[in-house]
C-alpha cells in the first residue's frame, strides 16, 4: 500500500495495520526517514517537499510492485510525506513484511534506494544562507543502480 | 497541451503549468523544448541545461525523443531527491 500525504504517521499504528492478524508474517523491517539539521556549512532550519500528484502515486504503486514481485512479501506500505518539515520530523516510512527476515531486509532496503532516484519529489532546504534546491547525487543512483536485475539476489 | 513545472524548472520559467499549442513541426520532446525556450528568459534560464531536465509524458518517465501530441501532459522537472 502506498501513500503521499501531507499529515505525520505514527510507526506502531502503521505497523499494527500492516501486521493485523496475519501470522505468516515472520518479520517486519521498518524504515523512517527523518529531516536531518546538518546540511554542511549551516544549520537546516526547514525543508520543503514538493511533488507531482498523479505521477508520485503512480511511481510508488510501481515500485511497491516491483518490490513485491521480487521479494516473498506479506505486507509492504510506503507513506511519503510532502510540505514543510523541520529538523526532527519523519518524511518517510517504509515498511515490509515476510515471513522470514531476509525478504523483508532487502525488499525494505531496494524501496528505499528506489525511492530516491523514482518518486517525483523534490526537496527545498531553507537555512541562514536562504533557500536552496537539494540537488541529486549519484551515489543515489549508484545505490539504486544496484538493484537492477542483472545482479540482484532474487 | 498542458506543460507542467517543478521544483527549480518552476521557478526560473516563473509558471507551474501552462497550456501550448506547438505547431506541427514539434514532434517529440526535445523539439517542444527548444520551442519552449523561445516563450522567454525564464523558460530560456530553466531549459538551457538538459543534464538536469528530467522529462515525464502523460506522468511516465521519457528521453528526449519520445513523441508529443496535442492533449499530452508534459511534465519538466529536475533530478527528483525524494525519500
Amino acid at each position: 500500500m502506498i501513500r503521499v500525504q501531507r499529515e505525520d504517521f505514527d510507526v506502531s499504528a502503521e505497523m499494527a495495520a500492516l501486521t493485523g492478524d496475519n501470522h505468516a508474517i515472520g518479520g517486519v523491517c521498518v524504515f523512517v526517514g527523518v529531516v536531518r539539521e546538518e546540511t554542511g556549512e549551516e544549520a537546516l532550519s526547514a525543508m520543503t517537499l514538493e511533488h507531482y500528484p498523479g505521477m508520485t502515486e503512480k511511481e510508488l504503486r510501481r515500485i511497491e510492485a516491483e518490490a513485491r514481485e521480487r521479494w516473498q512479501l506479506e505486507g509492504c506500505l510506503i507513506i511519503h510525506r510532502y510540505g514543510r518539515l523541520e529538523p526532527g520530523q519523519q518524511i518517510v516510512l517504509v515498511a515490509t513484511a515476510s515471513a522470514h527476515r531476509h525478504a523483508a531486509f532487502e525488499a525494505c532496503q531496494f524501496l528505499t534506494d528506489w525511492l530516491k532516484t523514482k518518486a517525483p519529489f523534490w526537496k527545498l532546504e531553507e537555512s541562514g544562507q536562504g533557500p536552496r534546491w537539494v540537488e541529486a547525487k549519484d551515489s543515489d543512483d549508484a545505490a539504486a543502480t544496484r538493484w537492477s536485475r542483472d545482479d540482484a539476489a532474487e | 497541451m498542458k506543460i507542467v513545472y517543478f521544483a527549480w524548472l518552476r521557478e526560473k520559467a516563473g509558471v507551474s503549468e501552462e497550456q501550448v499549442s506547438p505547431p506541427a513541426t514539434v514532434k517529440d520532446v526535445k523539439g517542444l523544448i527548444e520551442w519552449l525556450c523561445g516563450h522567454g528568459a525564464g523558460h530560456a534560464e530553466a531549459l538551457a541545461d538538459l543534464s538536469v531536465v528530467r522529462v515525464a509524458v502523460n506522468q511516465e518517465y521519457v528521453h528526449l525523443d519520445h513523441p508529443v501530441e496535442a492533449g499530452d501532459e508534459i511534465a519538466l522537472f529536475p533530478p527528483v531527491t525524494g525519500g
